[in-house]
């Protein structure tokens, strides 16, 4: 199955066996600076931190974005300078700032996690429609319980679909980031299996690359289902 | 706070002049006081200058629109790519059943991997000059297309589908000519997002594997250590970036508009 692809000659090529042994190999005697379990927490680790940190402050400025215009009017338009602008470029930047190490990675999550989650909230506090926010003002809700008990819970889908696209971007950010340069990490063992020209160990990479977002995505579909109950149907 | 005050429009320029000049005081206010050395913090007009200097003096082999041509042209090949095969395949995955089920499986599995984890290979077996970086694109590109055009395609009534049968339309004049046109609003959708993840995915390829391009640029300027170049790497990308979104933009519109009519 994998050798119809003629135009690619075969040894570039990893068959299931090849791969198998690769596996062996990075998972007990280790391969690039670490074992399989290494890189992976590695990993998971930088992202799940730099992602908690990207998320809570998008959320918080999203929130105040979309309850006070003022605010939202000063920070719009710094916003739409630099979203254009694809979290991958800001890898060069955070290496000359921050050098190899954690830190420069920990910056471009922040970059690529940041913009779809103040977004989304931003998107969900608005769609509060003004019967429903005259109704809570009506009945004499304390400023604090607005939030927690009118705007929050409304704008939760948006701020749940905002936090899955900026997992995801956190998690390719990552990558690219160790691809670039990096001592451990999954994006490492792809970098060396390239210059190793070791196929077999490629696509052991890319799975790794593969079930660890699947596995976090699954995670923060289950978070998703536990804070809001009341969409269970 | 809780009244939602609104602005008029004097107001919101207002703010939003204030918004930029807090944003650019702070990043001057950094430069003077010397937080780090000039070298790693240029200040906005330096990189503005520097930015128009290299429109006109080659850095690392090529001026700074030829990077962007180089770019732009494999971004292209990607894109271009990823619609002649999404679009066709995304029809016949909402027109057959067995088709259906033939590629979820397979496409559902890949695409939880990053387009860029895709580079290693790209390099290994398409070299680095264009096939790479094209196939980098086009994993990152392809998926939205596919799953638009599939979703678009699969909600046309089975009334219509029903009547061109019975009138004798074969399966490929079905897909061409009632499930596309029913599909096209989904697809331009589609074809927004998937030139998103296309450009970002290219710039990534670009910083990890390329000889030439706007990503290369940058990772030369970064080698080096000329943030100044990083910084109008970084403009560049984000122009392009903006001038693709707003082209597919209009197309979108006069999609609709043609439609009405």
């Amino acid at each position: 199955m994998t050798q119809w692809l003629g135009i690619i000659s075969a040894n570039r090529f990893p068959t299931p066996a090849d791969t198998w042994a690769s596996l062996k190999t990075i998972a007990l005697r280790g391969y690039g600076n670490g074992k399989l379990h290494q890189h992976i927490l590695q990993s998971i680790g930088l992202v799940t931190i730099a992602f908690l940190v990207s998320a809570a402050a998008g959320v918080l400025l999203g929130i105040f974005m979309g309850a006070n215009r003022k605010i939202e009017a000063i920070v719009n338009p710094i916003f739409l300078t630099l979203r254009p602008i694809p979290p991958l470029a800001w890898i060069p930047l955070a290496i000359v700032w921050l050098g190899l190490g954690n830190s420069a990675k920990v910056m471009v999550i922040f970059v690529a996690a940041f913009v779809p989650s103040v977004i989304n909230t931003f998107t969900g506090i608005r769609s509060l429609d003004n019967a429903q926010r005259e109704a809570a003002l009506m009945l004499g809700v304390s400023r604090f319980s607005y939030y927690t008990e009118v705007l929050i819970p409304t704008a939760m889908p948006l701020i749940f679909s905002g936090l899955r696209l900026s997992l995801q971007a956190s998690w390719t950010t990552l990558v690219a980031a160790e691809l670039v340069g990096a001592v451990l990490g999954l994006g490492s063992i792809l970098n060396q299996a390239a210059q190793d020209i070791n196929p077999a160990m490629i696509l052991v990479g890319m799975m790794s690359v593969a079930v660890c977002g699947w596995l976090m995505t699954q995670l923060l579909a289950y978070l998703e289902k536990f804070a809001m109950p009341w969409r269970h149907t | 706070m809780m009244h939602r005050d609104s602005l008029n429009s004097q107001q919101v320029m207002m703010y939003s002049v204030l918004g930029i000049a807090l944003f650019l005081s702070v990043w001057y206010g950094a430069v003077a006081l010397e937080v780090t050395p000039k070298q790693f913090l240029p200040s906005p007009h330096e990189v503005l200058i520097k930015l128009s200097s290299l429109l006109t003096q080659p850095f690392s082999g090529f001026t700074l629109l030829a990077h962007i041509a180089s770019s732009f042209q494999r971004f292209l090949y990607g894109f271009l790519l990823a619609i002649c095969i999404g679009i066709p395949l995304g029809l016949l995955m909402a027109l057959s059943k067995n088709t259906d089920r033939l590629i979820t499986p397979f496409f559902e599995s890949i695409r939880f991997v990053a387009p860029i984890a895709w580079v290693p290979f790209a390099a290994l077996w398409f070299g680095t000059g264009i096939g790479g970086p094209v196939l980098v694109i086009f994993m990152g590109a392809f998926p939205p297309v596919l799953i638009n055009t599939y979703r678009g395609a699969i909600h046309v009534d089975k009334k219509f589908i029903e009547a061109a049968q019975m009138l004798g339309a074969g399966r490929l004049r079905l897909m061409v000519e009632v499930l596309f046109p029913a599909a096209i609003p989904s697809i331009v959708a589609g074809l927004r997002i998937s030139a998103g993840l296309g450009w970002q995915s290219l710039i990534g390829a670009e910083l990890i594997v390329a000889s030439s391009g706007v990503g290369y640029m940058m990772v030369k300027g970064q080698a080096s250590i000329q943030t100044d170049i990083v910084m109008s790497g970084m403009i560049a990308i984000g122009i392009i970036g903006l001038a693709i979104d707003i082209g597919l933009r209009m197309i979108e519109k006069l999609v609709s508009k043609y439609r009405e009519n």
